[in-house]
């Protein structure tokens, strides 16, 4: 059997400043017809510069400098750029990441995918475009004559992908390659997503590669797996191997830091120490020997060879007979939390029906009779935060968390509501608050790339809280001390303070940005997706760092996150929002397990495990965030439970379900618990 | 869109009536007695104050504001207190003409080269090509219009005397003089909007590329002379055809240098004379109307940008 991809000893350079560093270091794969194929590597491993290379397909300063790409027989480093245009979208197709940006703004979504067969198979332009409206009904969109005439930035990302898969599809390409498809859409969205894939790469029978760091998405989906690593392959194997008797040093410990529902906030998170190797100081040994937990000096000094062995599996490392047959161990036990204090009894944070809705007439508006259209982001939401714990807050974008939380922290006006931190009334206006309500309060962002300044310094963004925030009466010294206690509070050396965000890596900023954060001794810090920009071995770090500063600093988190598993590590109350309103909240424990309500299950059953045997739970959500809101429960045009007209008509009852335990649902507790019951156990 | 349109006229309106006080307020501050300015030094007391009168110079300022603001909207612009009192509606408006023909003849000449070379820079970008045209179109827009201006007339008037040097031909004359008149002034005001308008499509088309709808386009194996003309053209030229529609404005009535350089009848000339001869009436109307037409061209602007990019809606 031909495979369909067969890479030899591929070498891959970039041009960068006028110098050529190596990319991809002597990566051989192999996809065979029919198979999924998972591609799975941190940011800067080089997966999707392979994935591209594989299409034969290199940015204008990269070549290959050693090694070839057989498709299906075929060398594609011989082929001309004219016979490249006639193997791109119709034997290889690209499912891109970010499909919105992937998308031609300015053209119409079914004029795109018939593009594809108009130019392949010689279709008329009409004849294509009514090819093209059969393959939106084929991913699955409900409306494909009314989708197929409406411009990429009219779909919400869901639909923006289903056009993009529906355009590498309709060709009956041999091989797809899918470059992190989900990667920016919401769980629940995933999920869907994800199961198409799984019909549709079946139903042609393609061959798939699929680009992912999401170990659970991998393990759900792929038949194999190749793990890459400084551009280097670690190792490859069926999907089960890599999983569940991993031999690598690396693949052990990648999988041991995701954080995972069941592990409560008791523990503590394996992590890989160190970062990942850049791209000009390739090592002479193996490439992940500086984070290897158990790196002899051999390792340091020589490149492993990547060696087949039984089992179809191939494995790059020095070690692999003692990791194979038992001898060593990597322990990857998550660890007791002996820092861990129980939180307080009294309140850091309490909010009352908090309010606040975007779109309302401007006084342009009311002179030119305009009815902007309103949304209810955050409507009638009330809170309490023990003080020294952590409130995690969870739902899809859309679900008013994040307003929420700029509410709190003042960077939006609550329409109405009422806050005390501390005991002390917090006005909804920021300009009214005291300096020490400012100072109370701080929050960490998403993405510290945005948020640190690039043209200061790191000390001297710490140092700028400080002065503006802090002791006026601080001397020149006295902050230069408190920046590098700061520091080092966040496990950085006290000499980053002179260095540039540029020079840093993506945990290293965002140990800055909480090291700002808590600069003011802040009773509660805000974390919106601290970690979601963060690759997994970063995350765990960042995680178990938050969790020490909980304890040594004496603050509270509220936590927004989409990872269910994130937030189920840090925090000892949930509360699950939808459309403006907690829909349920209570124990981690307990909102994950039945009874829940149908939404929280729904986000719980999407959650991709990284474990390849376990059951594939039954609840999806359909549709999207419904546009207008709905009546009765707000949750009702996506519900898969259901029950009947009042769930229409009816807003729910909000129930207490047990020790604080609430949820707002027509069905009654103990009927939900029933329901709920023939679920798989989720891991 | 109906809706986004009479939201839009009605601020056009708002703009026009503020800057219409503003216009009015300057003309008030303007040193100088009107009746005496009209009728000489040696006028008698008595004709001036009858003159004062008649003019409506002795009712209060707030008055007389809104009399010039009645007027000017019903048409009735008043009379030229220069060149025998001539009624300044058919003035201004025959020099309206001759600037929108220049302005238009301008936009034919520079848009189509313009873009071509910006678009020929962005796509060769940083090689020799690229340079050149760089080069070429900044040392252009470098040199001010009466530089040029009095170039072309050297070259192409005087010394070949393929053209004339100045465009004083009646409106009467025939188009081919009329275009013959023309030609110097619109490549004068050519080579000031070629130098914006090419830097702006480059740069459009550089930003283009590096989208990553490109790779897709190229990656469904679209031919890449197909991939430039059906995904990148349409998305690069959007803020290119903003600042032409813009620029439209400033042909009507900006082109006061050019005009005056080759003695163009247009509203730009009519402002200096107005001005030069305290002709406080005319020189309202013609500011009234350069504004109105910059509104316009901003407006035209704002619906052609929504038009070509579906991301815009107008609500």
């Amino acid at each position: 059997m031909t495979p369909i991809i067969q890479a030899e000893h591929l070498y891959l350079d970039y041009k960068l400043n006028d110098q050529w560093v190596n990319a991809l270091h002597d990566v051989s794969l192999i996809i065979n017809p029919l198979e999924i194929h998972g591609l799975v590597g941190e940011s800067g491993s080089g997966k999707s510069t392979l994935a591209l290379a594989l299409m034969n397909y290199l940015a204008p300063n990269a070549r290959i400098s050693k090694g070839s790409v057989l498709f299906d027989g075929t060398d594609l480093g011989t082929q001309s750029p004219r016979d490249m245009r006639g193997i791109w979208g119709r034997l290889i197709s690209l499912v891109p990441q970010d499909s919105l940006a992937a998308l031609n703004p300015s053209q119409r979504v079914g004029d795109q995918i018939a593009e594809v067969t108009h130019l392949h198979e010689g279709l008329s332009v009409k004849a294509a475009r009514v090819q093209a409206i059969e393959m939106l009904r084929r991913v699955k969109i409900a409306n494909p004559e009314g989708t197929a005439k409406r411009y990429p930035h009219e779909l919400s990302g869901g639909m923006q992908q289903r056009v993009t898969i529906a355009m590498a599809l309709s060709t009956r390409p041999r091989l797809l390659i899918l470059d992190e498809p989900t990667t920016a859409l919401d769980v629940t969205t995933q999920a869907v997503i994800i199961d198409l894939f799984r019909e549709l790469i079946h139903d042609n029978q393609a061959a798939a590669l699929y680009v992912s760091h999401n170990l659970g998405l991998v393990a759900q989906l792929c038949d194999r797996v190749t793990v890459l690593y400084g551009g280097e392959v670690m190792a490859s194997a069926p999907v089960a191997d890599i999983f569940q008797r991993p031999i690598h040093p690396y693949t052990i410990s990648l999988l041991a830091s995701l954080p995972r529902l069941t592990e409560g906030t008791e523990t503590r998170l394996p992590t890989i120490e160190g970062t990942a190797p850049s791209l000009t100081g390739r090592p002479r040994g193996c490439v992940f020997a500086s984070r290897c937990p158990v790196a002899l000096p051999l390792c340091h000094e020589q490149k492993p060879p990547l060696e087949q062995i039984e089992g179809e599996r191939w494995v790059k490392c020095h070690r692999w007979r003692e990791m194979d047959s038992g001898e060593l161990m990597i322990d990857t036990a998550p660890k007791a939390d002996v820092s861990a204090a129980p939180p307080h009894a009294s309140y850091v944070l309490t909010a009352e029906d908090m309010r606040k809705a975007f779109g309302k007439p401007s006084l342009l508006d009311r002179l030119t009779m305009r009815q902007p259209k309103v949304v209810r982001a955050v409507d009638g939401v009330s809170l309490r935060l023990l003080e020294r714990s952590t409130l995690g807050l969870v739902g899809e974008s859309g679900s008013g968390k994040t307003t929420l939380a700029r509410l709190i922290v003042g960077l939006e006006t609550a329409d109405s509501g009422t806050m005390e931190l501390l005991h002390v009334h917090l006005p909804n206006k920021l300009d009214q608050r005291t300096p020490e309500l400012l100072r109370g309060l701080q929050m960490i962002f998403q993405n510290p790339n945005d948020t640190l300044n690039p043209y200061q310094t790191v000390g001297a963004q710490i140092a700028r809280t400080l002065k503006r925030l802090g002791d006026r009466s601080l001397s020149r010294e006295q902050i230069k001390a408190r920046v590098v206690e700061l520091l080092q509070a966040v496990r950085l050396p006290a000499d980053y303070a002179n260095r540039y965000s540029s020079e840093l890596s993506g945990g290293e900023k965002q140990r800055v940005a909480i090291a700002r954060a808590f600069s003011t001794h802040p009773a509660l810090v805000l974390a919106d997706e601290p970690t979601s920009s963060l690759d997994v071995s970063v995350q765990s770090v960042i995680l178990n760092l938050l969790k020490d500063l909980r304890t040594q600093q004496g603050a509270s988190y509220l936590l927004i996150s989409h990872d269910l598993n994130v937030v189920s590590y840090l925090a000892d109350w949930i509360a699950v929002m939808y459309l403006g309103e907690v829909v349920e909240e209570g124990p981690p424990a307990v909102v994950y397990t039945a009874p829940s309500h149908p939404y929280t299950e729904a986000l719980v059953s999407a959650i991709p495990t990284p474990d390849p045997t376990a059951q594939d739970k039954r609840i999806r959500l359909e549709g999207d965030l419904p546009v207008e809101l709905p009546t009765g429960c707000r949750f009702h045009t996506r519900c898969p439970r259901k029950i009947g007209a009042i769930c229409e008509t009816d807003v729910p009852p909000y129930r207490e379900a047990g020790a604080g335990h609430m949820i707002r649902c027509h069905i009654p507790v103990d009927e939900l618990a029933r329901l709920q019951q023939s679920l798989p156990e989720t891991t | 869109m109906l809706r986004y349109l009479v939201r839009r006229i009605l601020l056009l309106m708002v703009t026009l009536l503020i800057t219409s006080a503003f216009i009015f307020a300057l003309t008030q501050v303007i040193p100088g007695d009107v009746p005496r300015l009209i009728l000489g030094r040696d006028a008698p007391p008595q004709a001036v104050e009858d003159l004062r009168e008649r003019l409506g110079l002795n009712q209060p300022v707030p008055q007389q504001y809104i009399n010039w603001l009645m007027g000017f909207v019903t048409g009735d612009w008043g009379t030229s207190f220069t060149g025998g009192s001539a009624p300044i509606r058919p003035l201004v408006m025959e020099r309206l003409g001759n600037s929108m023909r220049l302005a238009l003849l301008t936009l034919i000449i520079s848009v189509p080269i313009s873009i071509a070379l910006g678009v020929i820079a962005g796509l060769f970008e940083n090689t020799w090509i690229d340079s050149l045209i760089s080069i070429l179109t900044l040392s252009v827009v470098g040199l001010p219009e009466f530089v040029t201006g009095l170039i072309l007339i050297n070259v192409f008037a005087l010394g070949f005397g393929w053209l004339p040097a100045s465009a004083t031909a009646p409106s009467t004359a025939s188009v081919g003089d009329w275009l013959r008149q023309l030609i110097l002034p619109a490549l004068s005001a050519s080579f000031v909007l070629m130098a914006y308008v090419v830097r702006m499509t480059r740069a459009g088309i550089i930003d283009e590329l590096k989208k990553p709808y490109v790779r897709t386009a190229i990656l469904k194996g679209v031919p890449q002379r197909q991939v430039i003309t059906r995904h990148v053209l349409r998305n690069a030229l959007l803020p290119t055809i903003t600042v032409i529609a813009v620029s439209f404005g400033w042909l009507i009535g900006g082109l006061v240098v050019i005009e005056n350089v080759f003695s163009f009848p247009g509203l730009g000339r009519l402002m200096t004379n107005a001005v030069e001869r305290k002709d406080i009436p005319l020189m309202q109307a013609v500011v009234m109307v350069t504004i109105f037409f910059f509104a316009i061209a901003n407006l035209a602007a704002d619906l052609l940008y929504a038009l070509l990019n579906p991301r815009i809606r107008l609500e």
